[in-house]
């Protein structure tokens, strides 16, 4: 399984690497490398041109903004996994990235490389979905701002331009007052795969625990991870317990046609998603009311 | 396309080989650097017996090209010992557990274990079955390579009670 | 697993394998570590169709590409070797390592290309332009069965490889008289051990010997005979180098197709040629899928849970090429009731060939998957009497005191306490304390279950299932060979006749060795020889080395030190009944100071001949060939004949809990009690128990090749089918018994399938004890995630 012959480039800092894609124009960028190398080890992708993206320093970081955490697209999954700034402020990232993979992945592979690779189960993508992600795109000649969802076409598909690199992307933090609460569950067939059902929710909490804002999105039930208006909107202005949360998921049924594959049937992740939807919003409601939860 | 020179650090001393672009990190250790000590064995990133450290961390090797990792440092199960010959704490005592039947996924098994020990010189087994999830094995059942991690803990922690463990 | 009062000095004692040290180090010596001057690399082209004519290959542009050295054809390769021999009579299904005309799975090669790297390989192989005509395919095992059509061979004349009904003993007449008969259907899905070193092989043509060096990642019997009989060789011409490190094999390592093609092109082409699968390669293309088989079973039984009689009838979906592997439907009959006193029995076994990936000898050579289905049958029956699943077995096992058993089919088992062993694992687990468990999850909701199974594990090997399956061939000879030498230093080296995947071979002899010399094993050299220097033997397979090897050992070792009583005696001009053989040395047995030390002993052998016996060779070595104990025998018309002569036996009792939500499965708790006999190695049999655990949960929940309406194979990558990693298998805990074998030197079983024997059937049951409250069933495996979140998604 060995690639097909490519030329490759590794530029220094980021107008390099924009110069590097606005000159070809049949260029990959390689970043962390877990996902698009085995598909050229399997010769799916086969890219004239490889730009290796790991000594721009400038895509490497992880800032925080005011209403935002800023992170380099090629910040490694193990260091936003270590970072303190993301398990303070953007805690649904933090527990996601346990997910992700293997250690050896998350060594190698980053935040803006599961973006742009866009697989329709990768728990990153899921959650740059539920808090909608600004995704900064660069050419030589600018650089623009994209919505995940714009971002985002489809499985394995993005809208990014052949001549464009993603940079960064913003991944919104909530400031209002209040509690943040947030839930991550995924099923996958062992521990590290990528997920059959993921689901994703964030809520903020009054004091009196009522849920004032929520955020939640499921994985692998439509082609691309999905913003659950008709549960936010039940959970919104509710007390979150076990009915609430299993009512809410409920709703869930009427916005999803999963498919159906060697992983699980439709009507089986149908299953799955209602359970992990329920479960994601009882921990993000917190360990009071998520105690008196089973589950395996 | 064209080969050219690649220039890295492997187990600690300056090595270099010419390659293509598209020659994979496994692929020039053991076919131009002839260190074979590191295995291949599904070159699509998911069996871990091709890992190596890179600049201290575990990867896959298969999923580098070699070319991306010159001026990195990598470490392989022949630079884990501490002198020629001499076996770290962590091989020895994948030997005492027998850790090991036909050897092939254990010198990606020892890297991944090491890295563990490095960060973490005491883990509970949950950290250490967590740490060798990305390495398979067929002929183990993981159960002596668990045993092996425990007691290297133990030796690294200079502890002879294993009720004592976390 | 050791003890200080073991009666023995390294037997049975924790020691460390030789062999682990160089692995550690990375150090290890597999075939893709060789590296000969001017060696070629092979890339092949594999058919994208299930099932398809040739129309035309064309190679133009691949041979044109630099560093290219030669594609080659199925047409060239079958006009000059013979085809590969199958175990059972098909003369007009003709297999060689390159399709010719026809294609019969999808993946089956269709073009070798040579070049000077596998890069440049890959690149050719892309470029060689195959026209195919697409035909349909035969998938399902049943179609195929009945299929007067869509032939997978047509000029065989049916997809039938071997279809016989045994019949041992009054089976209409018991199931007539009993209380009570159940019958049910299982699936045991396609799956196999898949070892993480992929097949691999260098040939090398040395004209001037006119000999043919193979050095590759093998585990089969009759590899070098077998390549030479192919390749149109003389059996001296081939050299097969046995000390090649194997990375796992479990029994599906047999390469025939890669070495022939690689040693034909290393002829024709005048430098070495290495051949190494890739994954895709390998999975598709190796043909080393295991055991595909539907059990259609019946039993019978009283109202007191006597299980009185059995029918079974195997459905084998074989792949597109029998091979050796239609035998695994043969074994199982040296076991055929399990460890249990059933009267009678009806075996129809049946295999067939659709237009799949071959298969090939997986790890207990079909005896787990008849487990699975014996086992679910003993299941079946507690529940339907409201009877505890283990008080039902303790009803039915073959009694202690009742061996040796013989078996409806014919064979004897050796010895055994099922009952204890069954004892053991149900203190170690707290059997009661663990249904206190499970029921405490299920009153929260939870759906959890306990697994029961009591399995044997046949050890030793015997070449009599082949007599049964290909009557022309009457063969009875199941041979291991052991030669142990001191050199002229006084040190002593074995010779062993195989190559080894990490059984520890080295460890074995040189204990075994060490034990009757009493010289520490770590001093003893054990080489692999190659097989023009080897004896006689027939690889590690069929569970058989400790007691083969082991035994061939033993009577070399035996044979020097009796050598040395004997070379005392004439020294010393005393009688031999008066001399005993103790540390190195034989003295007076009633006066230690008289006698001849090891260095005195050993300058006689090599340099004092003038001090020896008359008549005595001089030097000091001996070799053993044994024959499998109670083998020698053909089996009689109907199908009786004594199988294996050893048989281990272990119980398993696994909790886990099934996810209602998702359909996930997590194995709360595992142990398993296991007994063969002398235990020789406890590290290595502790790893042999391990693994063998991990190969059947992956084939219980995890492992399966899929493949779609028309052929396609869907599993083809590790993304696609799932090898159970640290998370998935849990702790074990082991105890263990010993009942020796009479029938060999130390009383040593075979424990190299242990685990596996009964894990699969241990897993179901425990599945299906946890869906029981709820009323469902599953009766396939794997019982997958998807399997289960379907089946749940209805009972929230």
């Amino acid at each position: 399984m060995k690639a097909a012959a490519f030329d490759y480039t590794r530029p220094r800092d980021l107008p390099g690497l924009l110069r590097q894609l606005s000159g070809s124009t049949d260029a990959k960028i390689i970043a962390g490398g877990q996902s698009l190398v085995p598909m050229m080890a399997m010769r799916l992708v086969r890219p004239a041109l490889l730009v290796d993206i790991n000594d721009v320093q400038d895509l490497q970081n992880i800032t925080l903004e005011d209403d935002c955490v800023a992170i380099g697209a090629c910040t490694r999954q193990a260091d936003a996994e270590a970072s303190e700034v993301i398990r303070q402020h953007l805690p649904l990232l933090a527990k996601a990235l346990p997910f992700v993979g293997h250690d050896q992945t998350r060594n190698r592979g980053t935040v803006g490389g599961s973006l742009a690779h866009a697989d329709p189960s990768a728990e990153i993508v899921l959650v740059a979905v539920t808090l909608q992600a600004e995704l900064t795109l660069a050419r030589a000649d600018g650089e623009r701002s994209a919505a995940t969802d714009d971002f985002l076409d489809g499985p394995m598909t993005t809208t990014l331009e052949e001549d464009e690199c993603l940079t960064a992307i913003r991944f919104p933090r909530w400031t209002e007052a209040g509690r943040v609460g947030v839930g991550f569950h995924e099923v996958s067939p062992r521990a590290g795969d990528f997920a059959v059902v993921a689901a994703a929710a964030q809520l903020l909490l009054d004091d009196d625990g009522v849920c004032r804002r929520a955020a939640v999105a499921v994985a692998n039930t439509t082609p691309m991870p999905l913003r659950l208006a008709a549960v936010e909107n039940a959970l919104v202005g509710a007390a979150i317990d076990q009915n609430t949360a299993r009512d809410a998921a409920a709703l869930a049924g009427a916005l999803i046609d999963p498919p159906s594959d060697l992983h699980a049937s439709a009507a089986g992740r149908r299953h799955m998603a209602r359970t992990l939807i329920e479960r994601a919003i009882l921990d993000a409601a917190g360990p009071a009311v998520a105690g008196g939860q089973t589950h395996g | 396309m064209a080969e050219r020179n690649i220039r890295l650090r492997v187990n600690g001393a300056t090595s270099e080989g010419i390659a293509e672009p598209r020659v994979t990190l496994l692929d020039f250790l053991r076919d131009t650097l002839r260190l074979t000590g590191t295995h291949m064995g599904c070159e699509h990133g998911i069996c871990g017996a091709c890992t190596v450290m890179f600049d201290g961390a575990p990867v896959r090797s298969c999923l580098i090209f070699a070319v991306q990792a010159e001026g990195h440092d990598i470490t392989t199960v022949e630079g884990l010992a501490d002198e020629a010959g001499e076996l770290s704490v962590l091989q020895d005592c994948f030997w005492e557990t027998h850790a090991l039947q036909c050897g092939y996924c254990t010198p990606g098994m020892l890297i991944a274990a090491q890295a563990l020990l490095h960060r973490n010189n005491d883990p509970d087994d949950d950290e250490i079955r967590d740490a060798i999830s990305g390495n398979l094995c067929r002929c183990t059942g993981y159960g002596q390579i668990v045993e092996a991690i425990r007691l290297a803990a133990d030796r690294l922690n200079q502890r002879t009670n294993p009720g004592d463990r976390p | 697993m050791s003890g200080p009062d073991q009666p023995y000095r390294y037997v049975s004692r924790h020691r460390r394998t030789k062999e682990d040290r160089r692995f550690i180090a990375g150090q290890g010596r597999y075939v893709a570590d060789i590296n000969l001057p001017d060696m070629k690399h092979v890339a092949l082209v594999a058919s994208p169709h299930a099932s398809a004519r040739i129309l035309s290959i064309d190679a133009d542009t691949a041979l044109a590409l630099d560093g290219v050295h030669a594609v080659l054809t199925g047409a060239q390769l079958q006009a000059a070797t013979e085809s590969i021999q199958h175990g059972v009579p098909a003369p007009n299904i003709r297999w060689y390592p390159l399709a010719h005309e026809a294609v019969c799975y999808a993946g089956e090669w269709v073009a070798a290309v040579v070049a000077d790297s596998r890069h440049i390989a890959e690149d050719a192989a892309e470029l060689v332009a195959v026209r195919y005509e697409e035909r349909p395919a035969v998938v399902d095992p049943e179609e195929a069965f009945e299929a007067a059509d869509r032939l997978v061979h047509p000029d065989h004349g049916s997809n039938i490889l071997f279809h016989r009904k045994f019949v041992w003993g009054a089976v209409e007449d018991d199931f007539a008289a009993a209380d009570n008969s159940l019958s049910f259907r299982v699936k045991w899905g396609r799956n196999s051990t898949v070892p993480i070193e992929t097949f691999g092989v260098v040939a090398q043509w040395q004209p001037g010997d006119g000999l043919l060096d193979i050095w590759a990642s093998i585990q089969m019997p009759k590899y070098s005979d077998q390549i030479a009989e192919s390749l149109r060789l003389a059996g001296n011409q081939v050299r097969v180098h046995q000390d090649v490190d194997v990375g796992g094999s479990y029994g599906v390592k047999r390469g025939l197709k890669h070495a022939i093609l690689a040693g034909y092109l290393a002829r024709e082409l005048g430098f070495p040629v290495r051949l190494i699968e890739d994954r895709l390669d390998n999975m598709s293309g190796g043909d080393a899928h295991g055991p595909d088989r539907i059990f259609d079973m019946e039993v019978a039984f009283n109202g007191d849970g006597t299980i009185t009689s059995m029918k079974i009838r195997a459905l084998d979906d074989c792949g597109a090429y029998p091979g050796r592997a239609p035998l695994q439907l043969g074994k199982p009959v040296g076991s055929i009731v399990g460890p249990y006193r059933i009267g009678s029995v009806a075996y129809e076994a049946i295999s067939v060939c659709t237009n799949k990936t071959a298969q090939v000898a997986v790890r207990g050579f079909g005896q787990a998957p008849t487990n699975f289905a014996i086992e679910t049958a003993v299941d079946k029956v507690a529940r339907f009497l409201d009877l505890d699943r283990i008080e039902l077995r303790r009803r039915n096992f073959i009694r202690a005191d009742e061996f040796p058993y013989t078996i409806p089919s014919g064979t004897a088992y050796d010895s055994g306490d099922y009952h204890t062993v069954q004892q053991k694992v149900a203190d170690l687990i707290d059997y009661e304390g663990l249904i206190v468990r499970r029921d405490a999850i299920r009153d929260r909701g939870g759906l959890a279950g306990i697994g029961i199974s009591a399995c044997l594990e046949p050890g030793g090997g015997n070449a009599a299932f082949e007599p049964l399956f290909n009557p022309s061939n009457d063969t009875t000879t199941w041979m291991e060979s052991c030669t142990v030498k001191v050199d002229r230093l006084g040190d002593v080296t074995v010779l062993i006749c195989t190559s080894t995947a990490g059984q520890g071979h080295q460890t074995l002899a040189a204990t075994v060795v060490g034990e009757v010399l009493h010289i520490d094993p770590a001093e003893i050299r054990v080489v692999h020889s190659d097989s023009l220097s080897s004896l006689p033997g027939n690889s590690p397979v069929a569970s058989r080395m400790a007691i083969m090897l082991g035994g061939a050992a033993h009577r070399a070792a035996e044979t020097v030190r009796d050598r040395l009583i004997t070379i005392a005696a004439h020294s010393l001009n005393r009688p031999e009944a008066t001399l005993v053989y103790a540390d190195k040395s034989v003295h007076a047995a009633d006066d230690p100071s008289t006698g001849l030390d090891w260095q005195a002993l050993v300058r006689i052998c090599h340099r004092q001949y003038h001090l020896m016996p008359p008549g005595m060779e001089p030097g000091l070595q001996a070799s053993h060939t044994l024959q499998v104990p109670n083998g020698g025998v053909m089996p009689t018309e109907d199908g009786r004949v004594q199988m294996y002569p050893c048989f281990s036996f272990e119980a398993h009792i696994p909790l886990l809990e099934i996810d209602r939500g998702t359909g996930k499965v997590r194995i709360h708790d595992y142990a398993i009690a296991h007994d063969c006999g002398t235990v020789i190695s406890p590290s290595i049999v502790k790893g042999m128990l391990l693994g063998g655990i991990a190969h059947g949960i992956g084939a219980a929940l995890y492992e399966k090749f899929e493949y779609d309406a028309t052929g396609q194979h869907l599993t083809g990558t590790f993304m696609d089918y799932l090898l159970p990693s640290a998370h998935e298998i849990p702790e074990i805990k082991m105890a263990e018994h010993c009942t020796p074998s009479p029938l060999t030197t130390l009383g040593q079983k075979g424990a190299g399938e242990a685990g596996y024997m009964g894990s699969a059937a241990a897993i179901a049951s425990a599945v299906n004890d946890a869906l029981l409250p709820i009323g469902l069933e599953v009766s396939a495996l794997p019982v997958k995630l998807g399997i289960l979140s379907d089946l749940l998604k209805d009972h929230t």
